[in-house]
């Protein structure tokens, strides 16, 4: 996989006061990448920057193979951006909106009609495409922003917030559009601070707080690396536990500690040893409820990093 | 930036607020020419030069001429032209979408501008046009060759009128981020520049150079000349002394005491040359266009320097 953007000790300062302070960031081809961070911790000047929308104070990007700084035309042309609350013309219909997006990026008569009938048809606005966009209610302006996006069928896509303010239906039909996004093969910079959307549908996130990013990876990695210092926590059900079988799961090569509260036992362990484990409790004779590696919640991830930088 | 001027281009024209300018403005060019036409009958005789042009020019007893309602009404259709210029977009969270396709971010403000000029152009144009008509058919003389350039030269002065408001009311629209405050400070611009200009002009050159019952022609000459001088700090003095100028070719000074001292020394007053008239009033045209590039100017780098995080 090709690397899509790369920024290397990016820092943006308003009047002294640092919104990203020292960013490095690393998204590959076809990810979707979770942008975490509270109000004010530099997600949206982030994107703005790697969008080349406003300059950066120090650092270096690169974004599709452009420096956006020096060729912001050649980066606007290949990556796409869906601002927090994003607005359209208000007296125009939707189509209208899109054509005028159209031209901005220069597509030709024929290929743009094309293009706006199947982005709308994408969000599923094809039916309201030739009502004025005033009769339009959040959620649709929030698809038709998409589908804005999705007329110079770009390569990378930043959505900022694309979920705010919208009701739970409306939430669930864009997750699905952007899931059509992936499918495409577009890359994908989500920036929210709903940390359960996030979860579903982002392969990697970073969390960022006071315009830095304090951690990076996979979900599940990130967990481990919170919570666990990098290990595996195995949850155990058993029927009646005894000191010797503790003893024995203890003697299980990897295994870090066994912490034990009734019939329930914690094991920390290197990696995953859910099969050796299971082996030791049948051997000794004890019946085996459950087991299962705890997944820690994007949520506990966040608030413990979060916490961390607020220090 | 050809799209961007089109666009902007389309809804000015489909625009109530154009619409409702339009026919106001439109009435009064009408009711005035009507006026101008009732008044020619008694005061035109038969040597009388350049008798088309007097219907621009020519006031009714209680009602002012067709350039006073231009004077007056093209910082009003300029002003409703620009003063949601870039504040509305940013409301209305347009501006950050546009931003974020591929043109240069000065395309947004040159599109918007040449759109809002080519507006007060089509309506000062066709305006002259209609009153042009009218006069034709009431007063049954045809123009002269130099009588039609004056008035194109009229029209031309006009439009530079009209750009200076415009630039000042797209400089609000940036300074401003609501659009009522951007329209309250354009039109407190223009009352003060319409009506208590004159007075300040009075009062200052009065309390300079005192005018008693014992002051001598040469006192009373200079305090009318230092008023004067200060009067062109407002656009409307520049833009009557230039208009007045073009229209009545008789006009051999816009210095006030030599005119009336050439018209109490019985001296034949003979019309100038077009050229001469142009040389004339060079001074009030450039310094209409000086006014209007510099606020242009300005917007200019306000608009470029602007952190889009403030968008």
């Amino acid at each position: 996989m090709a690397t899509i953007v790369e920024a290397k000790g990016l820092c943006k300062k308003y009047d002294g006061f640092a919104a990203v302070a020292g960013l490095d960031l690393q998204i590959e081809e076809g990810e979707i990448f979770g942008l975490l961070g509270p109000n004010g911790a530099g997600k949206t000047t982030t994107i703005l920057m790697l969008m080349g929308l406003t300059e950066p104070s120090s650092g270096t990007v690169q974004v599709c193979g452009y420096d956006p700084v020096r060729e912001p035309l050649k980066v606007k042309r290949v990556t796409g951006y869906l601002p927090e609350r994003v607005g359209f013309y208000e007296d125009l219909t939707a189509r209208q909106n899109l054509r005028y997006t159209a031209e901005l990026n220069r597509l030709p008569k024929g290929i743009a009609e094309e293009r706006i009938a199947r982005s709308l048809a994408a969000v599923g606005l094809s039916k309201v495409a030739d009502q004025e966009v005033r009769t339009f209610s959040r959620g649709m302006k929030q698809r038709l922003g998409i589908a804005d996006v999705l007329v110079k069928e770009p390569k990378l896509v930043f959505l900022d917030e694309p979920t705010s303010g919208i009701d739970p239906e409306g939430v669930g039909e864009i997750l699905t559009i952007i899931q059509g996004m992936i499918n495409k093969g577009i890359t994908i910079v989500f920036c929210s601070h709903q940390l359960h959307l996030v979860e579903r549908i982002c392969t990697r996130v970073g969390i960022l707080a006071r315009g830095r990013l304090v951690a990076e990876g996979p979900i599940q990695h990130l967990g481990r690396q919170a919570m666990g210092g990098g290990k595996y926590r195995i949850k155990v059900k058993v029927n009646g536990v005894n000191p010797q079988l503790v003893n024995s799961i203890e003697q299980i090569a990897g295994v870090r500690e066994v912490q034990g509260t009734g019939d329930t036992l914690f094991v920390n362990c290197d990696q995953d040893l859910r099969p050796q484990i299971a082996r030791v409790i049948v051997d000794s004779g004890i019946s085996l409820v459950g087991m299962e590696t705890e997944e820690y919640s994007l949520e506990a991830i966040y608030t413990k990093y979060f916490t961390e930088a607020q220090q | 930036m050809i799209p961007i001027f089109r666009k902007e281009l389309a809804d000015h024209l489909m625009s109530r607020r154009f619409l409702i300018l339009f026919t106001l403005v439109l009435l009064t060019a009408i009711f005035a020419t009507y006026v101008a036409t009732q008044t020619l009958r008694k005061t035109v005789s038969e040597n009388t030069e350049f008798v088309f042009l007097t219907v621009f020019t020519t006031s009714g007893e209680r009602l002012p001429s067709f350039v006073f309602f231009l004077s007056l009404f093209i910082p009003i259709i300029s002003i409703a032209l620009g003063f949601d210029a870039i504040n509305s977009e940013r409301t209305s969270g347009n501006l950050s979408r546009l931003l974020s396709q591929p043109i240069y971010r000065d395309a947004v403000i040159n599109g918007k501008f040449l759109a809002g000029l080519a507006v007060i152009a089509i309506i000062v144009i066709s305006v002259i046009a209609i009153v042009s008509g009218l006069g034709l058919r009431i007063v049954g003389v045809p123009p002269d060759w130099e009588e039609v350039f004056r008035l194109l030269v009229f029209a031309l002065v006009t439009v530079i009128y009209g750009a200076f408001w415009l630039a000042l009311s797209t400089l609000f629209s940036i300074l401003f981020k609501s659009s009522v405050t951007s329209m309250l400070a354009s039109f407190g611009l223009w009352v003060f520049f319409f009506f208590f200009m004159s007075m300040i002009a009075g009062a200052v050159a009065n309390a300079l150079v005192p005018v008693d019952q014992s002051a001598t022609v040469a006192t009373l000459a200079r305090n009318v000349e230092l008023q004067g001088a200060i009067a062109r700090i407002s656009p409307r003095t520049l833009y009557e002394e230039a208009a007045i100028s073009l229209l009545v070719p008789e006009i051999g000074s816009l210095n006030l005491v030599l005119m009336m001292a050439a018209i109490a020394g019985g001296r034949m007053v003979t019309p100038l040359p077009l050229v001469q008239s142009l040389l004339l009033i060079w001074p009030q045209i450039v310094a209409m266009i000086a006014l209007a590039a510099i606020c242009f100017a300005v917007s200019y780098i306000k608009f470029m320097k602007e952190e889009i995080r403030a968008f």
